[in-house]
C-alpha cells in the first residue's frame, strides 16, 4: 500500500475547511501551518482570477527530508506516509532546510519539526485525513496508489494534466495536482508582495486568550 | 528566466502564511567559520613538519590546543543552533547513517579525540607529560586523513539541502576545503611568530591560492549560477545590484580574498611581515562574513 494525496484544483474554492479541520485535529499551534491554502491572483484587471492551492507535505519516495534527519524522527511507514516522531527530533531543522516544498516547520511549542503526517493516526484508525473530511467539495482525493481501483488512482488515469510540484527535484511526490498551472505549483512564477501574509507578524506562542 | 515569467503571469500571492525567515542562522556561520580553523592549523601543521621541521617543532601543542578550541567553538555552536539541544546524545544513540549530519558528528567526535591524543604527546609537564614527537608526527598523519573528511562534511550536508540548489555538490566542497586552507595558512602567520620569513611567506601563497580560487568559483557561481536552474538565478539576485545581501557580499569578497591577495603580493615585495599578517586578519574576518552570505541567501527564497 502506497498512500497518496490528489487535489482537484478545478474544485476547490479556496474555503480553507481543510486548513481548519488540521488545525483542530492536529492541535497545530498559532502561526504555524500543516496545511494551508494559498491565494495567487493572475493576469491584469479586468481579466483577472483567483486561484487557490492547498500545500502540504508531498510525502515523497524520495523524501530529502528523511534523508538529512539525523536520528530517524522523520522516517517512512509501510504504507508510504512519511511520519515524524517527536520525541527522537533533535530541532537540528536540517529537514526544514532539505524540504524543497516548505513543509516542515518548527513548532514553537515543542521545539521541534512537525509537519503533515496525512493525519497517520486517523489513517490508523481506518479513518479519512482530517481535511478530506472536512472538504465540502470534495477536492481532495485521498487513496492507496496501489489499488488501480482506489479513487485516486481512477482520479489520475482519467485526468491528463496531473501534476506534481517541482519534479526536477527527484522527490517524487506522493501527493499530485489536477488543474494546476505555473502560478500554483511554482513559487517562483508569482510574485510575494508586503502585507499579503496571513498571521506573519505574530511573536507569541501563546494561544489566543493565554492558558487555560 | 523568473522576471520573464512574472512578466507574463502578472501572478501576485494575496494570501498566504508568513515565509519561515531564516532556519539556519549566524550560529551556522560560526560553526563553518570555526571549523575552517580547527581542521585548517591541522593541515598547515603537516605542512609545516614537513617543509619546514626545525623551526615549526615547537608549534606542536600551541597548534594542537588552537584546533580544540575552535573545533570546540565548532561543537558548542552547533549545539546551540538545535532546538533540542539536550537531545543531543540521540544523534549516538539513533543514528541515521544517511545523513551527513550523522557522519560528521561521529566524525568530529573521533577527530577531537584524536587532537586530545595529539596533545597529550606535545605536552610537558613536570614528570606527569613527556613530549613524544615521533608518536605526535605518526598520529598526525592521520588526523590530517580525518580533518579531510571533517571539513568536507558540511558539503555534503548543505548538498542534502535539497531545497537550496545554490548549495549542490561538488562547488560547496571545494569552497570548505578553500575555506580551511586560507583559515589555517591565516591563523599559522598569526600563531607562528617565530617561524623564518620563508616559511610564513610560504604560508602566504597558500592563503593567496586559496583566495584566488575561492573568488574564482564565488565570481563563476554568480555569472554562471543564473543557467543552471532558476532558482539558483533566483537566489543570485540577492547579491546582485540593489539587492538585501549585495553590499554583504561584495565587502566579503574583498576582505576575505582580493585584499589579501593584495597585501600577501605587497609583503613579498617588501618582504614585510606585518602586512602578511594584516592579510590574515582580513581573510579570516572576511571568510566570516562570506559564508554568512552564502548561508543565508538561500533561505530568503520562498519554497511553495
Amino acid at each position: 500500500m502506497q498512500l497518496g494525496f490528489l487535489v482537484d484544483l478545478h474544485l476547490c474554492m479556496g474555503c480553507k475547511g481543510c486548513e481548519i479541520a488540521c488545525k483542530v485535529e492536529n492541535e497545530v499551534p498559532l502561526s504555524t501551518w500543516r496545511l494551508r491554502v494559498k491565494y495567487v491572483d493572475v493576469g491584469v484587471f479586468p481579466e483577472t482570477k483567483r486561484t487557490f492551492t492547498p500545500l502540504r507535505c508531498n510525502h515523497c519516495e524520495n523524501a530529502p527530508c528523511e534523508r538529512i534527519c539525523p536520528v530517524s524522527a522523520l522516517h517512512y511507514l509501510d504504507n508510504g506516509i512519511v511520519n515524524i516522531d517527536k520525541e527522537r527530533c533533535i530541532g537540528c531543522a536540517g529537514c526544514v532546510m532539505a524540504c524543497p516544498y516548505g513543509a516542515i516547520y518548527i513548532d514553537p511549542e515543542t521545539q521541534t519539526a512537525d509537519k503533515c503526517t496525512y493525519c497517520a493516526h486517523r489513517v490508523a484508525s481506518s479513518m479519512m485525513p482530517a481535511c478530506v473530511v472536512a472538504c465540502p467539495v470534495e477536492a481532495n482525493i485521498f487513496g492507496d496508489l496501489d489499488d488501480p481501483i482506489s479513487n485516486i488512482s481512477k482520479y489520475i488515469q482519467s485526468n491528463s494534466d496531473v501534476q506534481v510540484r517541482k519534479p526536477e527535484k527527484g522527490t517524487n511526490p506522493h501527493h499530485y495536482y489536477v488543474g494546476g498551472g505555473n502560478v500554483q505549483l511554482n513559487p517562483l512564477a508569482s510574485e510575494r508582495v508586503e502585507g499579503y501574509s496571513l498571521f506573519n507578524k505574530l511573536t507569541t506562542k501563546m494561544p489566543v486568550g493565554g492558558h487555560h | 528566466m523568473v522576471h520573464e515569467t512574472l512578466a507574463a503571469t502578472h501572478a501576485v500571492v494575496t494570501l498566504d502564511v508568513g515565509l519561515p525567515g531564516i532556519v539556519w542562522p549566524w550560529l551556522v556561520t560560526i560553526n563553518m567559520w570555526a571549523k575552517s580553523i580547527g581542521t585548517g592549523v591541522i593541515f598547515m601543521l603537516f605542512y609545516l613538519l614537513k617543509n619546514y621541521p626545525s623551526e615549526s617543532g615547537n608549534l606542536r601543542f600551541p597548534t594542537t590546543v588552537v584546533a580544540i578550541v575552535f573545533i570546540h567553538i565548532f561543537l558548542l555552536f552547533t549545539l546551540a543552533d538545535l532546538h533540542q539541544p539536550l537531545r543531543m546524545w540521540h544523534i549516538f544513540f539513533y543514528p541515521h547513517w544517511t545523513s551527513a549530519i550523522t557522519v560528521g558528528a561521529w566524525m568530529a567526535t573521533i577527530f577531537v579525540g584524536l587532537l586530545f591524543a595529539l596533545a597529550f604527546f606535545s605536552a610537558e609537564y613536570g614528570k606527569i607529560l613527556k613530549k613524544n614527537d615521533a608518536a605526535f608526527d605518526k598520529l598526525l598523519f592521520w588526523t590530517v586523513l580525518l580533518a579531510i573528511p571533517v571539513t568536507l562534511y558540511t558539503a555534503a550536508l548543505m548538498s542534502q539541502a535539497t531545497a537550496r540548489e545554490l548549495w549542490q555538490m561538488p562547488t560547496e566542497t571545494a569552497q570548505m576545503m578553500l575555506a580551511a586552507l586560507l583559515a589555517g595558512s591565516a591563523t599559522m602567520i598569526l600563531l607562528g611568530k617565530n617561524l623564518s620569513y620563508e616559511a610564513k611567506s610560504s604560508l602566504g601563497v597558500i592563503l593567496g591560492l586559496s583566495a584566488l580560487a575561492a573568488f574564482i568559483i564565488y565570481q563563476s557561481e554568480l555569472v554562471f549560477g543564473p543557467m543552471k536552474a532558476e532558482e539558483v538565478g533566483a537566489v543570485l539576485e540577492y547579491i546582485k545590484g540593489n539587492g538585501e545581501y549585495a553590499t554583504m557580499f561584495w565587502i566579503g569578497q574583498f576582505v576575505a580574498y582580493l585584499l589579501p591577495i593584495l597585501l600577501i603580493t605587497l609583503s613579498r615585495v617588501g618582504r614585510s611581515e606585518s602586512i602578511l599578517q594584516l592579510a590574515a586578519i582580513l581573510a579570516l574576518v572576511g571568510l566570516w562574513i562570506v559564508k554568512h552570505v552564502w548561508l543565508i541567501i538561500p533561505q530568503l527564497l520562498p519554497m511553495s
